[in-house]
């Protein structure tokens, strides 16, 4: 599983990212989170709006700040 | 007819106007140090100053949380999609009104301009957009219309999108828009399914936007109404009136000049055009003043040199402050039609 948390600017991208993170410790996967912080290659995997969450390729949030419990769920679906 | 008269009158004085909160300020003041203070320079540039920033707090807060609730509907990945499917000025129209929907943060503006060009749309209809984004929104509607009016306020708007549209499409028709760099056309679009949202979802949304942009433009409130205040009360009308009166014919290109590098929210410049306008500046000079501090910001302009080359940038920023000088211009010309 590949999960990358796009958007590097904004507090809110950090903080995305970092609630990215927990949420996959949260779930005892093994996988590294990807922070994509460059805005040419988060809009090259279909993100126009930061922060936004990829899983294997798809674009699964965008523009919106998730809790931990909200990115759990969104991985869950996508296993 | 009366009654509708007295509703309307009643909405704008007390609910957008908030006249109330200026009289309770009032009496709150003149209990606190005596009726002579309140009536002195110094109380009733306090006055206007508390009152104008709680009234900009509550309009914006409430204006925000329901802006951002529309905007959840309209994330750039589907406005690309909506511009994509429409060609020629109906796109740079619809591009410049988009502009006012979607939501967009200054780290967002290199992925939407890419993700725009990629998916071919006009180099016009992409700065249609960029153009009304900062410069037009709902929330300065209600504002504007709680100073000037409704009629002026709704002015400011439709000049805003004819600004875009016409802006737009000159940086397309005279090949300045080619000028990008290559790697924005680098890669094939990608559009992505929509993520669906729920209703709950869409309010949790708009309320953290409504903290996140209240924080954000807190300071420019406060630096906006402390110029306002001054403005106001201590400035002597003279001055303001021989540096941007009607009869100083230069006083849009002035207005414009100081305006362009300074960048506040359009919340910030509004007490500023409120304090200018009750000292008799023309309605022209002070709609180019709020136009050149919101529209162009040298943040944005430099996350916009990362994807277009010199030249292009130098057009942009051209187009849009003969724009507004233009406008300003026309509308000193024509305040007696609107005023």
């Amino acid at each position: 599983m590949k999960i990358q948390a796009v958007g590097g600017c904004c507090k809110r991208s950090q903080q995305s990212y970092l609630n990215t993170v927990e949420a996959v410790k949260k779930l005892g996967l093994d996988v590294e989170v990807e922070h994509i912080v460059d805005a040419v290659q988060g809009a090259s995997l279909g993100v126009m709006s930061n922060p936004g969450i990829v899983i294997d390729g798809k674009v699964v949030s965008t523009g919106r700040l998730l809790e931990v419990e909200q990115i759990v769920e969104l991985i869950k679906k996508q296993m | 007819m009366q009654v509708i008269n007295q509703i309307g009158d009643f909405i704008n004085n007390q609910l957008l106007k908030m006249l109330w909160l200026s009289s309770l300020i009032e009496k709150f003041i003149s209990f606190l140090f005596g009726q002579d203070f309140l009536e002195s320079i110094w109380g009733s540039m306090i006055v206007f100053f508390i009152y104008d920033f709680i009234k900009i707090g509550i309009l914006l807060c409430f204006l925000i949380f329901i802006i951002s609730y529309i905007q959840s509907y309209f994330p750039p990945e589907r406005t690309k999609k909506i511009l994509s499917k429409y060609k020629g000025i109906g796109a740079n129209i619809l591009g410049a009104l988009l502009g006012t929907l979607t939501p967009f943060c200054a780290c967002s503006s290199i992925p939407i301009f890419i993700g725009f060009t990629r998916a071919g749309l006009s180099s016009g209809v992409m700065f249609s957009f960029l153009i009304s984004s900062p410069l037009v929104d709902l929330g300065a509607l209600v504002i504007l219309t709680s100073i000037f009016g409704f009629k002026i306020a709704l002015l400011y708007v439709i000049v805003g999108l004819i600004l875009a549209v016409v802006g737009g499409t000159i940086i397309e028709k005279s090949g300045l828009g080619d000028n990008i760099e290559p790697f924005v056309l680098g890669e094939q679009n990608i559009d992505i399914e929509e993520v669906k949202i729920s209703q709950k979802e869409r309010l949790v949304y708009a309320g953290q936007q409504m903290l996140q942009t209240y924080r954000k433009v807190v300071l420019y409130i406060v630096i906006g109404v402390g110029i306002g205040a001054l403005i106001h009360n201590v400035i002597p009308e003279e001055w303001v009136q021989s540096v941007l009166g009607v009869n100083n014919p230069f006083s849009v290109l002035i207005a414009t000049v100081i305006g362009t590098p300074m960048y506040a929210d359009i919340f910030g410049t509004i007490p500023i055009a409120e304090a200018l306008y009750t000292k008799g500046v023309g309605l022209g000079t002070i709609l180019s003043f709020m136009m050149s501090v919101t529209a162009l910001s040298i943040p944005s302009l430099l996350m916009l040199k990362k994807v277009v080359k010199t030249k292009l940038l130098f057009g942009f920023i051209v187009v849009v402050v003969v724009g507004i000088i233009v406008i300003g211009y026309v509308f000193n010309a024509l305040q007696f039609l609107f005023v």
